[in-house]
């Protein structure tokens, strides 16, 4: 079965290096949790996975497509959803939905129909036809995340997609994103709420220093504790300290 | 007095006055320098070099007015208060832009509004420094005259400064006054806009009503042409009335220069102390609003058979329409081109020669439209990521993105190409192709400096990049120069035309290594 994402070598560097060499492997269909701590290279590797940023080095395939070679064909099959959602404050929900639509080459007709469901489906309903200005920042998430899910993308990235967000619209954006796994829909996703990854994701890759230091399911990453960690956090911080101390001993 | 009011913090106001210069001084000095440090000393020099050249054409310029002699005539009186209202509308303008943006700018309001400090005493500071601020920059933009007057006829005129300090209180107090009013009235969240509309045409206003009479006067397009007019003298009240009080303040008479300082400065002391309970509670007003709130658009459904590049376009025609900054740009765009218009309209058929001032105004200004609307357009993308990472061509958007431009521009230019192609079908081409070619530079400009901003920056545009904006002003001359003088002499239109060419050469020598290749 081709993998939803396939990245190689990836390299990047700004001042510092902030991506050394990371391979990742991720599979069609699942939920893939990626943590690591500020500055592990989590959303530099996500950014360069959706074009918004060049590599200096290594390949990127979405199912199948080579993205550095065509990005077009890529980010047809993929969706990126920021913590800063990607909104017009002038447009309506319904008209940025048709925006979108149009980027995506989605028909009229399919379009409407998709925003028209997508728009109920995440409570926006009473607000359709309201300009985004005015909208809270869970209301412009729901917006930002119906924009990803009205092309059908075959893969969906998001960095911190619950950040600043109540328990209300928090629980429905997760709730649409494991109903679109169970539909056959790859997502990615990084946090900083452990217990989210915990609980929705099929396997977590925990990246640090620019590099994946552990991957697998939570029962996978916890059996590999030396301390006996039963929460992810503590299994996190492990991972993380451990990754360190061997840095500081190669180094 | 209520316990909170007792229990606030009174802030020694040296402090907090010294602690508004300092952020003041930085972003000044940032502003001029590019945030560069390192350059503050060439920056410096320049401005020096550019007060001097200034100086020494001011003395060009008033040197045979003095030699014949400076008297209170009629004439002069008229001079002097018309320069003198001028520079009142451009003080009411900036001084409403900054109380404005005092207002709704939440830089650091929510934390001195929730700390025990006395929003009343922030208001004073504030406010003091706005008037102060709006002072400075008349007072810069007229020194050059008054010093030279001074040099010249007596140092005398230097209390024209001191006249100047007391119109820019006034003008403060004014705007404070206004801005209080809107938002009883018209509530927050209209205010801003209004008071930015209101401030574009008083700005603009004054200079244009005043050509505008002199057009239609018949007494040229000169602003002191309404002034030299013994006509107009004529019909002013007598000499010692008090409204030439200010006047006679700024040509040396010191009881009415004192008279009108201890006025601006009781306007605007009464002005604080009636206002500043009301300040709290307006910004407070002003903080839980988010633009523009709850505006209702009915769904029409998806439009159908829309190729990717009209969706596209689509997209920025609705944003374009919906931006109140955009609505008083181009409301003083407009504003501009009335007085050409009105030369038209008074010359219609029989003066030679009135297309060769029409037909640079109205290309000039297609040239200043076009660089606003290509920078919202290019640059002032809200959804950058969402366009990156769409299945698009970058080449696609940008294409969309400039016809929409063009098409605007397009729309504005044509009734005046029309109007003036009825009575000389050259001078109608002209403005058509001078127009086209101006928006098109101003266009080529902003992609080279093309940079990722938030539309709402828009203000901000003119000094994110000083290179960007003189070489759009440059390309604007230029194409305005080339069009004149197509209609003057073709045969010469070359030079201003390699000028141009110059212009967006350096424009693409310039511009930012993200933009290159």
């Amino acid at each position: 079965m081709t993998a939803a994402l396939q990245i190689s070598g990836l390299v990047k560097a700004f001042d510092k290096p902030a991506v050394q060499g990371l391979d990742l492997e991720v599979r069609g269909g699942e939920f893939y949790a990626l943590l690591g701590p500020n500055g592990a290279g989590k959303t530099t590797t996500l950014r360069m996975v959706a074009g918004l940023l060049k590599p200096d080095e290594g390949s990127i395939s979405v199912f199948g497509t080579d993205a550095l070679a065509d990005p077009i064909a890529a980010k047809a099959k993929v969706a990126w959803v920021s913590d800063e959602p990607m909104i017009y404050d002038k447009l309506t929900p319904l008209e940025y939905l048709e925006f979108v639509s149009g980027l995506w080459g989605v028909p009229a007709p399919l379009g409407e129909a998709r925003a028209l469901e997508l728009v109920d489906w995440l409570g926006l309903g009473p607000h359709a036809g309201q300009r985004c200005g005015g909208f809270s920042k869970g209301m412009r998430q729901k917006v930002a995340l119906a924009g990803a899910l009205v092309h059908e993308p075959q893969l969906i990235i998001l960095d911190e997609p619950l950040t600043g967000l109540d328990a209300g619209s928090a629980r429905q954006v997760k709730d649409v994103l494991l109903a679109k796994v169970a539909q056959g829909t790859t997502v990615i996703m990084t946090t900083h709420i452990l217990e989210v990854a915990e609980r929705m994701a099929q396997r977590i890759g925990v990246i640090a220093k620019g590099r994946l230091i552990a991957e697998g399911t939570f029962d996978e990453l916890r059996s590999r504790s030396a301390g006996g960690s039963t929460t992810l956090e503590d299994v996190f911080l492990e991972l993380v300290e451990e990754g360190a101390e061997d840095e500081a001993l190669a180094a | 007095m209520s316990a909170s009011a007792q229990n606030a913090v009174i802030l020694p106001v040296r402090w907090f006055a010294g602690h508004e210069a300092r952020l003041i001084w930085r972003d000044f000095t940032s502003l001029m320098t590019g945030g560069k440090p390192q350059r503050t000393a060439l920056v410096f020099t320049i401005i020096a070099a550019f007060a001097i050249a200034i100086h020494a054409y001011a003395a060009w310029l008033l040197g045979p007015a003095v030699e014949a002699g400076i008297g209170p005539t009629p004439q002069t009186l008229m001079i002097v208060g018309g320069s003198l209202v001028m520079f009142v509308s451009l003080m009411v303008s900036q001084a409403i832009e900054s109380v404005t943006r005092a207002y709704y700018a939440r830089d650091d309001l929510d934390l001195i509004l929730t700390s025990p400090a006395s929003a009343e005493r922030l208001f004073h500071v504030r406010t003091s420094i706005l008037a102060v601020q709006t002072v400075a920059l008349s007072v810069f933009i007229a020194s050059p005259a008054i010093n030279v007057l001074a040099y010249l006829d007596g140092p005398r005129w230097l209390s024209a400064y001191g006249i100047l300090i007391s119109l820019g209180l006034m003008s403060t107090a004014f705007s404070v006054t206004m801005t209080l009013v809107l938002f009883r009235l018209v509530g927050p969240q209209r205010t801003r806009l209004i008071a930015q509309i209101v401030a574009a045409i008083i700005g603009a206003g004054f200079v244009i009503a005043l050509q505008g009479f002199a057009i239609i006067f018949g007494q040229g397009v000169s602003r002191f042409a309404f002034f030299e007019s013994a006509q107009n003298a004529a019909a002013m009240p007598a000499m010692d009335s008090v409204m030439w009080l200010p006047v006679h303040g700024a040509m040396g008479n010191l009881p009415a220069l004192a008279f009108m300082l201890v006025l601006g400065l009781a306007i605007l002391a009464l002005t604080v102390r009636f206002s500043a309970r009301r300040f709290a509670i307006d910004v407070l007003a002003a903080a839980g609003l988010r633009e523009p709130q709850a505006k209702t658009v009915t769904f029409k459904g998806f439009a159908r058979n829309e190729s990717l590049r009209a969706g596209l376009r689509k997209k920025e025609w609705r944003l374009l329409a919906r931006d109140p900054w955009l609505v008083s740009q181009t409301l003083q765009q407009i504003l501009y081109l009335v007085p050409p218009a009105l030369l038209l309209y008074v010359n219609y058929g029989s003066a030679e020669g009135v297309d060769t001032v029409v037909v640079p105004v109205i290309v000039m200004a297609a040239g200043q439209l076009a660089g606003g609307l290509a920078w919202l357009s290019i640059s002032g993308e809200d959804a950058h990521e969402l366009i990156v990472t769409a299945p698009v061509k970058a080449g696609t958007v940008l294409r969309a993105k400039i016809e929409a431009v063009m098409v605007v521009i397009t729309w504005v230019l044509v009734p005046f190409v029309a109007v003036l192609a009825m009575f000389s079908p050259l001078a109608g081409f002209v403005v058509l192709a001078g127009g086209a070619g101006a928006s098109a530079c101003a266009v080529f400009v902003q992609l080279m400096f093309r940079s990722q901003a938030k539309r709402s920056l828009f203000r901000r545009r003119q000094v994110s990049s000083r290179a960007a904006t003189i070489c759009e002003a440059l390309a604007s001359i230029f194409c305005a120069a080339t069009a004149a003088v197509l209609l003057l002499a073709p045969v010469l239109a070359w030079l201003p035309m390699i000028g141009l060419g110059l212009v967006l050469l350096f424009a693409w020598l310039l511009r930012p290594s993200e933009n290159r290749g």
